[in-house]
């Protein structure tokens, strides 16, 4: 329980190698392979079953992929407590008994180990990673009074105080007003700073292409990545979205495609 | 006065041995079951509790009738009967729930159809239905206070665990905690939790000690401890005071323990209601 495993800094941070996963015979990643490297800060889009879910949970090691295999920093995912997951909003029972604390508490307790109880030090650590993320004042809140982009921020504290060097956000800006949208596209700025290396599954391809260093777009298989420039061309985005779409031509030459699939099954709900 | 009237039924040793069993099931039950309530597991509780009776009646017709060992019935078969449970909730040909009514409605007629191979069989019947508590021996007791504080020292020696795979598993497995020896070990301890009970309560109203007195603090507070804390005592309370009414309106034990905790929830409920008005 509660491995701790030293990394190898001369391994990217993540390595994913020819991964296919099938879930009851039907295919829902094909042969994805890249890596990342420290500090990258990646945005993987695509529409709705493209398989953004399904990829987060083989990088984070809670699945298992039936083909290929994923490296972290040189060995296998299910041996690091550096990986962390931050939910969909709308998984999340937000009337649980807990504090903003509490929650970020849990990030720790891979560090705390077996039957060790927090002490002084890890509550200063909690406090400090809220600090981070400018929700400090909130910390006794019970979680369902928190605001959507005040949540976010809890969930990315959580990941601080588990120490983590790759994050994995499901559908963070969905379901954001505007300003609670660039709050937390600033608060990459800070991650990055710590070297933290982060991939986000959004469905905004114009905040994709203005705030990453590069963009996965994901149909079952990696149908382009790379910078917002060579990812983001019609061709690229009809082979993803088939006809789903509709195109708007920038005054860059970038296209954005304005993907009615947010307002269908996928989307956020906030209890 | 009302000191005599307090004191009158602790004369007896079955009223005094009655009331601390009520006290420390109820505690017990009350702690694990903030877990049922949180997990949304309260059909489960209350199937594995019906599960379990043909275990009880096995060792009923083994033994002749002798009460003493049926607790250790009683706990292998809930051990098995939770595991088995759980496995069933990971199948995917029928859903979870039918599996578990199909199975809990079919255990609990052969256990009724074994019990009733007895002649007089009535009364025993109805004290494994609806629970004896007058009925603890002292043995029973150490049973119940053994059992009931392995049940409470495991929740707090895994108490970040639990909470972690209650609020969030995918954070639980990355992480690294072993999520599914997690889920077994809750499963076993719900069910060590339903044999300690069994005296008490009986296993038709087990599900109410599991989730009654942990949903009513769950009105009254946001945090976790305190929600344990408040199950506890609201449990705890209803099995005194139930005792009381028990032996002063000649009332079946189980059911007025179970009765006290009901109207504890309707007045939580109701206060609740009034103050967000």
């Amino acid at each position: 329980m509660y491995p701790h495993i030293n990394h190898q800094t001369d391994k990217p941070i993540l390595d994913v190698r020819e991964v296919s996963v099938r879930y009851n015979g039907r295919v829902a990643l094909e042969d994805i392979k890249f890596h990342l490297h420290i500090g990258e800060r990646i945005a993987v889009v695509g529409p709705n079953g493209a398989g953004k879910s399904t990829l987060f949970k083989v990088v984070s090691g809670v699945l298992q992929p039936n083909v290929g295999e994923v490296t972290i920093s040189g060995s296998q995912p299910t041996v690091h407590s550096c990986i962390a997951y931050i939910p969909q909003r709308s998984q999340v029972d937000w009337n649980f008994p807990v504090s903003v604390a509490d929650v970020v508490m849990m990030g720790r307790s891979a560090k705390l180990g077996l039957l060790n109880w927090p002490k002084k030090r890890d509550w200063d650590f909690v406090n400090h990673a809220l600090e981070t993320v400018e929700i400090g004042n909130l910390s006794k809140r019970q979680i369902s009074q928190l605001s959507g982009g005040q949540q976010q921020r809890m969930f990315i504290a959580r990941a601080l105080a588990q120490e983590a060097e790759l994050m994995l956000m499901d559908e963070p800006l969905t379901g954001l007003d505007t300003p609670a949208q660039e709050g937390l596209l600033n608060l990459l700025d800070t991650l990055r700073e710590q070297k933290v290396t982060v991939m986000v599954a959004t469905h905004d391809l114009e905040q994709a292409a203005k705030h990453f260093d590069r963009i996965m777009l994901l149909n079952k298989k990696i149908v382009a990545f790379g910078n917002a420039a060579e990812v983001l061309h019609s061709d690229n985005l009809l082979h993803a979205y088939g006809g789903r779409f509709r195109t708007v031509e920038g005054k860059d030459g970038l296209v954005t495609v304005d993907d009615s699939c947010c307002d269908e099954g996928e989307h956020d709900h906030v209890h | 006065m009302f000191i005599n009237w307090l004191m009158e039924p602790l004369q007896y040793e079955f009223m005094q041995r009655g009331m601390i069993a009520a006290v420390l099931v109820g505690i017990v039950c009350a702690v694990i079951g903030t877990y049922v309530v949180l997990r949304g597991m309260a059909f489960f509780g209350d199937a594995l509790a019906h599960t379990i009776l043909p275990g009880i009646a096995i060792g009923y017709l083994i033994t002749g009738g002798a009460r003493d060992t049926l607790f250790w019935w009683a706990l292998g078969t809930a051990v098995i009967a939770s595991l088995g449970i759980g496995a069933i909730s990971k199948q995917a040909e029928i859903k979870e729930d039918t599996a578990i009514g199909i199975i809990f409605a079919g255990m609990f007629a052969l256990g009724i159809a074994l019990i009733s191979t007895v002649r007089s069989y009535a009364v025993d019947l109805s004290h494994f239905l609806f629970g004896d508590v007058l009925g603890v021996s002292t043995q029973s007791l150490w049973l119940i206070i053994v059992f009931g504080a392995i049940v409470l020292l495991t929740i707090a020696a895994f108490y970040k665990e639990f909470l972690t795979l209650s609020f969030d598993p995918i954070l639980a497995a990355t992480l690294r905690m072993p999520v599914n020896l997690l889920n077994n070990l809750l499963l076993s301890l719900i069910a060590v939790t339903v044999a300690v009970s069994l005296q008490t309560v009986g296993v038709a109203l087990m599900v109410a000690m599991l989730v009654t007195p942990a949903a009513t603090a769950s009105l009254l507070t946001q945090r976790l401890p305190k929600m344990m804390m408040l199950s506890a005592f609201f449990a705890a309370l209803s099995g005194v005071i139930g005792l009381y009414l028990s032996y002063y309106l000649s009332i079946a034990s189980g059911a007025a323990i179970v009765l006290t905790a009901t109207v504890f929830f309707l007045f939580a409920f109701l206060w609740k209601r009034m103050k967000s008005v």
